[in-house]
């Protein structure tokens, strides 16, 4: 606990010092380093303190006559390890990255001051503490988002991002007024000793449902994460992505599952409406987005619907009281939170990587990285892999655990859990089937084929540091992927704490099979798994290349015998997806192709064009931003009024208000 | 003595699905053949066409990357990994806990994963166009077949195919709606991932709705008979796994006798060669569709599949 608070105290003061050191050359190492061994620190106390006991601590900080209450228990452990491991491994590859920073000044400062406001919230324990650490995690990354500010659109997405950020924090202070009742006291063992009405809990629940998914990126809260995570530098985009998101799910997770008395039926309804919605729509953006950084963004907004859909399982089987499930559920929602953290970061350090070494976010500009960036290709494919859920790479084991959980299909007397499961089930497997497809395109086109620019030509390997972390979060995500069952283990007391009851250990298993309930009902073993596949390939290149042809000649590609060298008649971004356009977007993004096909003899060029609309934006928020700027443009009549005039206003303002105040009573 | 006995029959499986699956595609092109009015190449002719491609030496793109080269090894390995958990002949083999049928579609989701990056790396327009279309296909047939697996495992308690294979040979089942929807659905997920009529062609190049073998195309000797076997082998465990939930009669119990796993071998290749004989049939009897209709087919699918999962989580009892 201590450890922790030194910890964050150190972060803020490292933010000090790196405002004064940021414009020498040692500013970004003292910086970045510092941050790498705090956040080791913070990762250490994680590890070891999820099994402890809980510890406490109050400052005499903060609101008069409350103190600042902090609280260290098994779920705070365990995101202090996802905080821990997402910002080191975000400092070491900055380490690197950070030299190609044009403005230093505009990052070093706010970036340990975003990892402590990360942390701080997760060891707060009262509402004003959570709320202020809350605030400080968004106006710093914030900074961060407008750290490349003369970059087109990112004043617009940081704009949108302060927007989201404000109206998330108030959600939330209205939820916790809610919670703290008249007494005002909040603390958040005051929240938990008292039970709300049923009428003010459900208010709490929904109000802390907007707050938490409009920082996660939940469906239709989630427009402003794919402007702001990519316009930030990559390694704070590796932040806000794998870690920031993961902060708004503990608040979600604090509060409903922790403050609050067992939610009802309904409100798990909803969680797994917009989380499988969440998912769908999520991936689907990313799949028709040729900006990498952006794709990786939606592709959050996807990994945060998966998460909801867990947690929306757990809560479906709390409010009937079926412990297996919830234990279940929640071990899905949690590893998979894990996982994102791993492959996010490691995706996000790669679209750095390659951002550094071309210049080109676009995908339309790149090709042929393999064969230049070799390492860097290596750790990609493998978060490539591991983001598309396919055995025996981590992301496989999380959504597995989250089907098992679907599976249980325990007896639910409500309809709507009961119709939301299979349709949830559904809704992922599409996602999963289309996340595979988003990411065999991201790498097909930015890593495979031949170069499409001279930028991408002329690439070179990223430096080392960098690599460092990207090869380490890849080595995670292998990790992760055959030895489910430590990480599940690793989980069993925050979910003891949380639902009182653990999944059967996994590691005392023969050969570290996973099975969540029985074997003989569902097992999984991804170390076997890895084991025959690899052993089966070695097998059969060994009998190959001893009992039959070994030889290899390169010649020109055969392309059914009409190769065309330039460059521009591989397949592009935009080709790839186009059947997934047209099957998936004619419906959700209304796309529409247009065609001109010029007859023949007719010499002008042809041409297509695409139209397509962001449903969601188009329908909540464009009539929002009408209605402001309809009613702005008439309150712009009263900007230039005489003085007089003006008092006048306020003459009249002051008779009204009192006439009324009379009338009423 | 025990352990040597169960690691034995579940190589002989591994050897078995491997030795079979070149026949397997042979019996398909020879009824097929014949059905046409065609001699047809004789059976073994797979066989063959594998050691010749094999004696070859390989004609590599100049700008082909170590994922070209790698990437068949994968795609067999991870389908004869898959294909071994499959029971063809008996339940209960050595390795069939470390993985359920959910891993099973996970790992063909790996090969095509695989097979789509490889169709991209030597930068050309075929291999583009069959990875775009295979993705596409792919991103209806998973969850279509995950729903397929939810039915099937909601009915009987389990993912394990073992499991499964012993309720459905269990008198428990009984008739079931959802589970005719599965086999429906089933059927067609099957078509489609194997890359038969109607979805795609497998007898043909240079035609403009190829998929699978446009993404192959750059592949020659050994790399293509990697592939070649494994779309063999692919086959092979689609019919076994249709097989082994749907026709589970006659599977060796756990710890059989040698003579029951001889029994049990026997039916499945009865079984097996009835199915490529209905495979043959229908590939006759229906042209290829667009691809763009592709979509309408498998949507079909996943709605049926889809629906028999509502029908067991809306109905308890059934």
């Amino acid at each position: 606990m201590e450890t922790v608070l030194i910890a964050i105290l150190c972060l803020l003061l490292l933010g000090m010092i790196a405002a004064v050191t940021a414009r020498m050359p040692i500013g970004r190492v003292l910086t970045y380093g510092g941050c790498l061994i705090v956040c080791l620190v913070i990762l250490g106390t994680g590890l070891t303190s999820i099994a402890g006991p809980i510890q406490r601590l109050t400052l005499p900080l903060g609101l008069p006559g409350s103190g600042t209450h902090l609280r260290l228990d098994a779920l705070a452990s365990f995101f202090l390890v996802l905080t821990g491991l997402g910002g080191a491994g975000a400092s070491l590859f900055a380490i690197g990255y950070g030299r190609h920073e044009e403005e230093p000044a505009r990052v070093l400062p706010f970036y340990p001051v975003f990892l402590a406001g990360m942390n701080l919230v997760i060891l707060a324990d009262d509402a004003f503490t959570f709320l202020f650490a809350w605030e400080l995690m968004s106006i710093s990354s914030w900074a961060l988002v407008m750290a490349q500010h003369r970059e087109d659109g990112n004043a617009h997405a940081a704009f949108v991002y302060m927007l989201m950020a404000a109206f998330s924090g108030m959600t939330l202070l209205l939820a916790f007024g809610l919670l703290a009742g008249p007494s005002g006291n909040y603390a958040f063992d005051a929240i938990r000793a008292v039970s709300p009405s049923n009428g003010l809990a459900s208010a709490a629940l929904l109000l802390a449902l907007i707050g938490t998914g409009a920082k996660a990126g939940l469906v239709p809260l989630h427009v402003w994460l794919p402007l702001a995570h990519p316009a930030a530098p990559s390694h704070v985009s590796a932040l806000m992505s794998g870690v920031m998101t993961k902060i708004a799910i503990y608040g979600f997770v604090r509060i409903v599952f922790d403050l609050l008395p067992t939610p009802p039926w309904w409100f798990a309804t909803i969680v797994l409406v917009l989380g499988g919605i969440t998912a769908v729509l999520g991936v689907l953006h990313a799949m028709l987005e040729r900006d990498m950084k952006r794709l990786l963004a939606f592709s959050t907004v996807e990994n945060i619907g998966i998460v909801f859909v867990a947690l929306g399982l757990a809560l479906a089987f709390k409010a009937n009281a079926f412990t297996t499930g919830v234990t279940l559920a929640l071990t899905g929602a949690f590893f998979h939170a894990l996982n994102h953290t791993v492959f996010k970061s490691l995706l996000f350090f790669g679209a750095g990587a390659v951002l550094n070494a071309t210049g080109h976010r676009d995908l339309e500009r790149l090709g042929g990285l393999i064969h230049r960036m070799p390492r860097t290709a290596v750790a990609v494919l493998v978060g490539c892999i591991a983001i598309s859920a396919l055995p025996p790479l981590n992301g496989f084991a999380s959504e597995w655990l989250i089907f098992q959980a679907i599976l249980l299909r325990p007896e639910l007397p409500q309809w709507g859990p009961k119709l939301a499961l299979p349709v949830d089930g559904a809704l992922l497997a599409l996602a999963a089937a289309l996340a595979a497809a988003c990411f065999v395109r991201a790498f097909g086109i930015a890593f495979l084929g031949r170069p499409r620019s001279p930028a991408a030509e002329q690439a070179r390997e990223t430096d080392i540091w960098s690599q460092a972390a990207m090869l380490i979060f890849a080595g995670l995500c292998l990790l992760g992927g055959i030895l489910p069952g430590v990480v599940i283990d690793f989980l069993a007391p925050v979910l003891q704490a949380l639902s009182g009851a653990r999944i059967a250990p996994q590691v005392s298993d023969a050969w570290l099979t996973v099975a969540p309930i029985t074997a003989s009902r569902s097992s999984y073993n991804g170390l076997l798994v890895f084991l025959f596949i690899s052993g089966s390939a070695v097998l059969t290149v060994a009998v190959i290349h001893r009992f039959a042809s070994s030889g290899l000649r390169r010649a020109p590609p055969w392309d059914c015998g009409f190769p065309d060298p330039n460059p521009a008649t591989q397949y592009t971004a935009a080709s790839f997806d186009q059947p997934i356009r047209r099957v998936y977007g004619a419906v959700v993004f209304r796309t529409r192709e247009k065609v001109d096909m010029p007859s023949p003899g007719d010499t002008r060029a042809a041409s297509i064009a695409k139209t397509s609309h962001d449903t969601i934006w188009e329908l909540a928020y464009a009539p929002i931003a009408r209605l402001i700027l309809a009613v702005a443009t008439v309150l712009n009549l009263m900007q230039h009024l005489t003085i007089r005039r003006y008092l006048g206003f306020v003459f009249a303002a002051l008779v009204i208000l009192l006439v009324s105040l009379t009338l009423w009573q | 003595m025990d352990m040597m006995g169960a690691l034995l029959t579940q190589f002989a499986q591994m050897a078995l699905v491997l030795g079979l699956a070149p026949l397997l595609t042979g019996l398909v092109r020879k009824v097929k053949a014949r059905l046409q009015r065609r001699q047809g190449p004789p059976l073994l002719q797979p066989y063959r066409d594998l050691r010749r491609l094999f004696g070859k030496d390989v004609v590599m793109a100049e700008n082909a990357s170590w994922l070209f080269r790698g990437v068949p090894y994968v795609v067999f390995a991870i389908t004869w990994v898959a294909a071994s958990l499959i029971p063809t002949f008996a339940t209960g083999l050595l390795f069939s806990w470390s993985g359920d049928l959910l891993v099973i579609i996970a790992l063909f989701g790996g090969v095509r994963f695989a097979q789509a990056l490889a169709g991209l790396d030597v930068g050309t327009s075929f291999g583009g166009i069959g990875a775009s279309r295979e993705v596409m296909i792919a991103s209806l047939a998973e969850p279509a077949m995950v729903m397929i697996v939810f039915s099937v495992a909601l009915i009987a308690g389990s993912t394990q195919l073992s499991t499964i294979a012993v309720f459905m040979q269990s008198d428990a089942v009984g008739l079931r709606v959802s589970l005719a929807l599965a086999l429906v659905a089933l059927i067609i997920v099957a078509i489609s991932e194997n890359g038969r009529i109607p979805v795609d062609n497998p007898a043909t190049h240079l035609e403009l709705t190829m998929v699978h073998e446009a993404m192959v195309l750059e592949y020659s000797g050994r790399h293509l008979a990697m592939i070649d076997l494994a779309a063999s082998l692919k086959l092979l465990a689609y019919a076994s796994l249709i097989i082994c939930l749907f026709l589970p009669f006659g599977l060796a119990g756990a710890a059989s006798s040698p003579l029951d796993y001889a029994a049990g071998a026997g039916l499945w290749l009865v079984k097996l060669t009835g199915a490529g004989v209905l495979l043959s049939v229908s590939e006759m009897s229906i042209a290829k569709m667009r691809v763009f209709r592709v979509p309408n087919f498998l949507g079909a699918a996943l709605m049926l599949a889809l629906l028999g999962v509502l029908l067991l989580f809306v109905s308890r009892g059934m």
